[in-house]
């Protein structure tokens, strides 16, 4: 194999498999995103859950936590991609459509990184929380508030304020999970990869390339994370930065 | 709730547990050790050390491990040179290509922590050494390696349980560990969760233990820490 | 509320009524290919799955006047997707089997491809006499256990590369297990990587695939060895896979494969992509 074939099978011609792999590479940005949100939310849920002081939401929170940081996220996503389409024609079934009900492989392999994402997220959200000036909430207790109004203008900004540095560290383990949707076949940066590296016969470059775009999207994601608690933490005293 | 095929998928399970205990133990201490080296590098005050340090950790951080192993198993043997040279005997056993594997990419995050670790040696304990005239050697034996030892243990414990995770990625090249043999269950017998679970549930079990042993190990290094009881 | 209420059963009943309507009224269908077990499919640069099944399975879609799709799947998940429902029909080289059809359903086989061995060239697996000659397990039972014994011996203390849950995987696992080391990969690629990097000393697939993979000029240094086997643990040719409930939609394959064979279109598309003629 010369060098110019191997450019030309990276290229963007008829044997490129070069937009290929930046299509990828969209796929995992885009399954990633979702992939955070869900875990955005399931974590949310679980901090808000710890913070309550109710001894069964936080047990179930903490069992939540405490499962799905204790097993491989192969395994999370095997479990929700096989599971998630038979749940759901399951309950289909229940409700009378017939036939299958089919959970796309994006769908379950962003819910299979969020369900992961969200254990670790938790931490990040009650300690965001936590480090808030207790005398506001004081203050906005005292001067009647109401509980809707708080979370609006006083804790969620501040606990995404806080929260931002530990988000950027979940964002790259959450960009690097998706790698492991390859094994359902959904046509991610690694998958594209893989194919690639089968059909050409060529694991070396196109891996090293896949892995390339990985780092590419990694540094690009640190900019912009780096930004957003730049502007985020603006006029803020801290100890450390 | 079919028990005899929860425990037989159980004892098989069981079965391949030494291939990922393995996998885990030595990927772990040969990436402890590089980390200590990629450290050193980094706080060296060489630039190129330096500069070397920083571009290893940006690339095994930042590529999934996945990606990483890919690399070294497939894409390294498809090098006719690779598999002239002396490397071959070692590359061309998966077993040793992940187990490498696992362990480069593990030296990049630990090393991080170790260089957090170090940072929060107080510095006036330092100081203080210097000032008595403590030799290099002592200064690192008895004040940094102690104290950034401890500072360590919280974070490096969340990698390693994260190493005992990475390893259920050996299955992808060839290796035969429990995640191997939990899919294979399912393939055979067409039973979709059982062995997933059973899996699930020993890698569970295995965390927990590895938590609770760093946290013992914390525990009795902090004792300076704690009132006293007397 | 009464009008939410009301809403929801309206939407119940559309769904029940509708749904028994378009049960078993096949107009389109889904079809599982790997689109990594070339010849018989493979994805090209731009994503298509292209190969002898796809231009089989078009042909055929439209002699049964039914709008195929075709989706990749993983090898190792096809029988647990067909029962799932995430496609209707398996068409990936599978062999009908009787394991298998405990499981599924099988239309009549549209190829018969024995089974072959390959391994490099300098191999002493080399030396084997007849490399490619056919045995069959069921035809000629005493030739073909002969033949094995021959293998068995020349096999000891090798390693035999397979994919996993196929009947060569099957096969290695019950005559090959004791006396050779037995690899099992996820995809043929990668098996066929670690042939080529001396990993594994012999791999074990269908004629065609192994066939395909010599062709290519990575394999220069590789070649066919030992016999090649039919029947048996091999199954009696290549079928598509259906769900045992879709017995009508089996029954529309057949039909439309029995009018590909006879007016010559399987053999033209075998011919086309495996250079040799599979029709059973």
């Amino acid at each position: 194999m010369s060098f110019a074939d191997v450019i030309a099978q990276l290229g963007f011609g008829e044997r490129g498999w070069g937009l290929a792999l930046l299509e990828g590479a969209l796929m995992t940005l885009l399954v990633s995103i979702a992939g955070l949100l869900i875990g955005a939310a399931l974590g949310s849920l679980v901090a808000w859950s710890k913070l309550s002081g109710n001894i069964i939401s936080a047990a179930v929170g903490n069992a939540y936590a405490a499962i799905f940081r204790g097993v491989p996220e192969l395994l999370v996503v095997y479990f929700v991609y096989f599971g998630s389409s038979a749940l759901l024609t399951g309950l289909g079934n229940l409700i009378g459509i017939e036939g299958f009900v089919g959970v796309p492989p994006f769908a379950a392999g962003a819910l299979a990184v969020g369900i992961v994402s969200g254990a670790y997220q938790a931490e990040v959200y009650r300690g965001a929380y936590l480090a808030i000036a207790r005398g506001e909430l004081e203050a906005a207790k005292s001067v009647g508030m109401a509980r809707l109004l708080m979370f609006r203008r006083i804790i969620a900004p501040q606990v995404l304020r806080f929260a931002i540095p530990g988000l950027g560290n979940l964002w790259q383990v959450a960009l690097k999970d998706s790698s492991l949707i390859s094994v359902t076949g959904l046509a991610e940066l690694m998958r594209v990869s893989q194919v690639a590296a089968g059909s050409t016969r060529q694991p070396f470059v196109f891996y090293l390339a896949g892995g390339a775009l990985y780092l590419l999207l990694t540094t690009l994601s640190n900019r912009v994370f780096d930004k957003a608690e730049a502007r985020a933490t603006r006029g803020l005293r801290r100890a450390a930065s | 709730m079919d028990l005899p095929f929860i425990v037989d998928t159980f004892y098989r399970l069981m079965g391949a547990l030494p291939v990922t205990l393995s996998v885990w133990a030595l990927s772990v201490s040969i990436g402890g050790l590089l980390a200590m080296g990629l450290t050193w590098m980094r706080v060296s005050g060489s630039k190129p050390l330096e500069a070397f340090a920083r571009g290893y950790i940006f690339v095994f951080r930042g590529a999934p491990l996945l990606i990483q192993l890919f690399v070294i198993y497939y894409g390294l043997s498809s090098f006719a040179f690779v598999r002239a040279s002396i490397f071959w005997p070692f590359l061309r056993d998966a077993y040793s290509c992940a187990v490498l594997s696992l362990a480069l990419c593990t030296a990049a995050y630990s090393s991080e922590i170790f260089r957090g670790a170090l940072a929060a040696v107080p510095h006036g304990q330092v100081e203080a050494a210097k000032a008595c005239g403590m030799s290099r050697l002592t200064l690192f034996r008895r004040i940094i390696f102690p104290i950034a030892l401890r500072q360590a243990l919280p974070a490096y414990s969340t990698e390693v349980i994260s190493m005992t995770k990475a390893t259920a990625l050996v299955s992808l090249v060839t290796l035969w560990d429990m995640m191997s043999v939990a899919l294979k269950i399912r393939n055979d017998t067409l039973v979709t969760y059982t062995p997933l679970l059973v899996a699930g549930a020993i890698y569970f079990v295995l965390n927990f233990l590895i938590a609770r042993a760093f946290m013992a190990f914390e525990y009795y290094l902090s004792a300076h820490q704690r009132r006293r009881l007397v | 509320m009464n009008m939410k209420l009301a809403f929801g059963m309206g939407v119940g009943a559309v769904l029940l009524f509708g749904s028994a309507v378009q049960a078993k009224d096949w107009k389109s269908v889904v079809i599982g290919m790997e689109g990594a077990y070339e010849p018989y499919n493979l994805t090209d640069p731009s994503g298509k799955i292209v190969g002898f099944e796809p231009d089989l399975v078009m042909d055929l879609c439209g002699r049964a006047k039914l709008e195929c799709k075709i989706i990749a799947q993983d090898w190792d998940g096809m029988i647990p997707g067909l029962q799932a429902g995430k496609f209707d029909v398996i068409m990936d080289g599978m062999s009908i089997t009787d394991e298998r059809k405990k499981a599924i359903d099988f239309s009549k086989p549209y190829a018969q491809v024995p089974a072959a061995f390959a391994a490099a060239k300098a191999s002493p697996l080399a030396k084997l006499p007849d490399p490619g000659k056919v045995y069959n397990f069921n035809k000629d039972p005493k030739a073909a256990d002969a033949a094995l014994q021959a293998l068995r011996t020349a096999m000891k203390g090798k390693t035999l590369g397979v994919q996993v849950s196929t009947t060569h995987a099957t096969f290695a696992d019950k005559h090959l297990k004791d006396v050779a080391t037995i690899k099992e990969y996820k995809t043929t690629d990668e098996r066929d990587l670690d042939l080529k990097s001396g990993r594994i000393d012999a791999v074990l697939d269908d004629q065609t695939a192994v066939a395909s993979m010599l062709s290519k000029d990575d394999a220069k240094d590789l070649t066919f060895v030992g016999p090649a086997f039919n029947g048996g643990d091999f199954g009696v040719g290549v079928g598509m896979g259906l769900r045992k409930a879709d017995s009508d939609l089996t029954a529309k394959f057949n039909t439309a494969l029995a009018a590909a064979f006879a007016d010559g279109s399987v053999k033209k598309y075998s011919l086309k992509w495996f250079k040799i003629d599979t029709t059973p």
